[in-house]
């Protein structure tokens, strides 16, 4: 990338965090406290590589135009930057066209979309769907709206004492016939990684359909919708270096063109009258309005730069970093982790706690040391309420982290229980 | 940043003052910080006239600016008219914590207060305009 790599610094696959540190303009300086930042919280959104920033200035500056409108070169320009940024997603996940990808602003959208367009004609009073514990808020609010409104029962599938869905009780929830089954592909609170292809087998041979939340999966490894079989896939832009405001619902072609408009207006018609309207083919059905233009482009770009690293890759540097900063706060006593154990099936997200410190009071004191991670509910409270604990301290990883941010968090958790030590 | 850390706030956080529930009580009230969605309630007790704070405690957990700040604006209020306290304003706890309390943890600091006001006026009032300075 842009220099070259320190042999010291490389994880497998010939990765350097280090390296890449310099295609993001936000590690240039010092944090405020004249610290090296260390941004450990990409699980929340991550940092822009400069490629992304660059190429949204350049079609801001000299591509734009709105799209699927103008006959005039801008015009055809800016659609086809934008038309090339949707297959670019599909090939992303291995969709197997890019008329199945319809942008959203992010997956909270993306699953809005589907609760809202085929959750209400296809579950009906009586009806269930299951969704898991482990849940973001993303992947819980729409069904609990959902169920509500229609007379539907909503099941939660439980989380093992390890941060696991627990697969026993997902077969019992499964047995009572849902209609649907929504699931987070990687946990945002636990880090766990869930295995999706044997979930979604069960869903299927229950005769439910399969959601799959990927936010938090997609920046961070391969994702193969095929290989995974799920019906609907859902991923945020900007956890992904990519710019906020843009996002992606995957959909089976023939579901997407059996399902309503979830919003209507300009661009999801194809001819409108006074007594009514014929709706656009997918994915415009859904796209109403002018789009997230340069957005989707500068997703785009940052799917290129992720591309070019290798998704392989990625995942393998992050479990090389998740090893070594699991084992160095295992080492620390007075530190509670969250999650399995397997760096096989955990993330590069770590939960904790600090006995006897607030993560309030751990996040505002790792800032000082030039360590930014979430301290809260992670937007997932029902797994705060599992391991009955208000709220953990996370750090999560990414392309730009090295083994000098795993030594800063690991310092900073001493100086924070040294301080309340006293 | 480390000044936010100053030994009383550590202090007050490891004993705090005022901890507990009273029982019997003649007002309670719970709220929460939404950024975190720590709890905490207060129970109070009036004097005869129904007319000042005799007696007050506050519990729930929560991080140490929150417990610090707790501590620290309920040790004043034995004594209070309830006007006095509704009159109360959050500057005057912020000034007495005496540490620079950061836009992200205006409202751990200041839940006491807003906890304080909903028990003395009969229910969850809006947070004040101290708190928001980040939205």
């Amino acid at each position: 990338m842009a220099v070259e790599p320190a042999l010291g610094t490389l994880t497998p696959g010939g990765f350097s965090g280090t390296a890449l540190r310099a295609d993001f303009a936000v590690f240039d300086g010092p944090t405020r406290s004249g610290k090296r930042l260390a941004f450990l919280d990409a699980a929340a959104s991550s940092p822009k590589p400069r490629v992304v920033v660059e190429t949204m200035a350049d079609a801001y500056s000299h591509h734009y135009a709105n799209v699927h409108r103008g006959i005039y070169e801008l015009s055809e320009d800016a659609t086809a930057r934008f038309e090339a940024a949707r297959s670019k997603v599909a090939r992303f996940i291995g969709a197997p066209s890019p008329r199945e990808i319809v942008f959203v602003r992010n997956a909270t959208e993306a699953i809005n979309l589907v609760a809202f367009s085929w959750g209400r004609t296809n579950v009906h009073a009586g009806d269930r769907v299951v969704t898991t514990q482990m849940e973001h808020h993303a992947n819980i609010v729409p069904w609990q709206q959902l169920t509500r409104e229609v007379g539907a029962t909503l099941d939660y599938v439980a989380i093992t004492d390890d941060g696991r869905i627990d697969l026993d009780d997902l077969r019992a929830k499964l047995a009572k016939g849902p209609k649907l089954l929504a699931v987070a592909a990687v946990s945002n609170a636990l880090g766990t990684i869930n295995p999706l292809a044997e979930i979604v087998a069960m869903g299927h041979a229950a005769g439910a359909l399969v959601l799959v939340d990927a936010a938090q999966a997609a920046p961070h490894m391969p994702i193969d919708v095929a290989a995974i079989g799920c019906d609907f896939l859902a991923l945020s832009g900007h956890k992904m270096l990519g710019p906020s405001g843009i996002g992606a619902l995957w959909g089976r072609r023939e579901l997407l063109d059996a399902m309503p408009p979830f919003m209507t207006g300009g661009s999801m018609i194809i001819r409108v009258t006074m007594e009514g309207a014929e709706w656009n083919e997918v994915p415009y059905k859904f796209e109403a309005g002018t789009p997230a233009i340069v957005e989707a482009i500068g997703l785009g770009a940052a799917i290129d730069y992720l591309t070019n690293l290798g998704m392989e890759k990625v995942r393998e540097h992050e479990r090389y970093l998740f090893e070594h900063a699991w084992a160095a706060l295992g080492e620390i006593p007075g530190v509670r982790r969250f999650g399995p154990d397997d760096p096989a099936i955990h993330a590069g997200v770590i939960s904790f706690v600090l006995d006897g410190i607030h993560p309030h009071d751990v996040a505002t004191i790792f800032d000082s040391e030039g360590v930014a991670v979430r301290a809260g509910h992670h937007c997932a409270q029902p797994v705060m309420l599992r391991y009955d604990i208000p709220a953990t301290t996370r750090a999560s990883f990414y392309v730009y982290n090295d083994l000098d941010d795993v030594e800063a968090l690991a310092t900073a958790v001493r100086a924070t229980q040294m301080l309340f030590a006293g | 940043m480390d000044n936010l850390y100053r030994d009383f706030i550590l202090e007050h956080y490891r004993n705090p003052h005022n901890k507990g529930h009273l029982d019997p009580h003649d007002l309670h009230f719970a709220d929460s910080n939404p950024t975190c969605g720590d709890e905490m309630s207060m129970t109070l007790r009036l004097d005869p006239a129904h007319a000042a704070i005799a007696d007050v405690a506050f519990d729930g957990r929560g991080c140490a600016i929150s417990q610090a700040s707790a501590s620290i604006l309920t040790d004043g209020l034995r004594g209070q008219t309830l006007d006095q306290v509704k009159a109360m304003d959050p500057k005057e706890l912020l000034d007495e914590l005496g540490v620079p309390i950061g836009p992200a943890r205006l409202k751990c600091a200041l839940l006491a207060y807003k906890v304080l006001q909903g028990a003395v006026r009969g229910g969850e009032v809006a947070w004040p305009a101290e708190a928001e300075a980040v939205g």
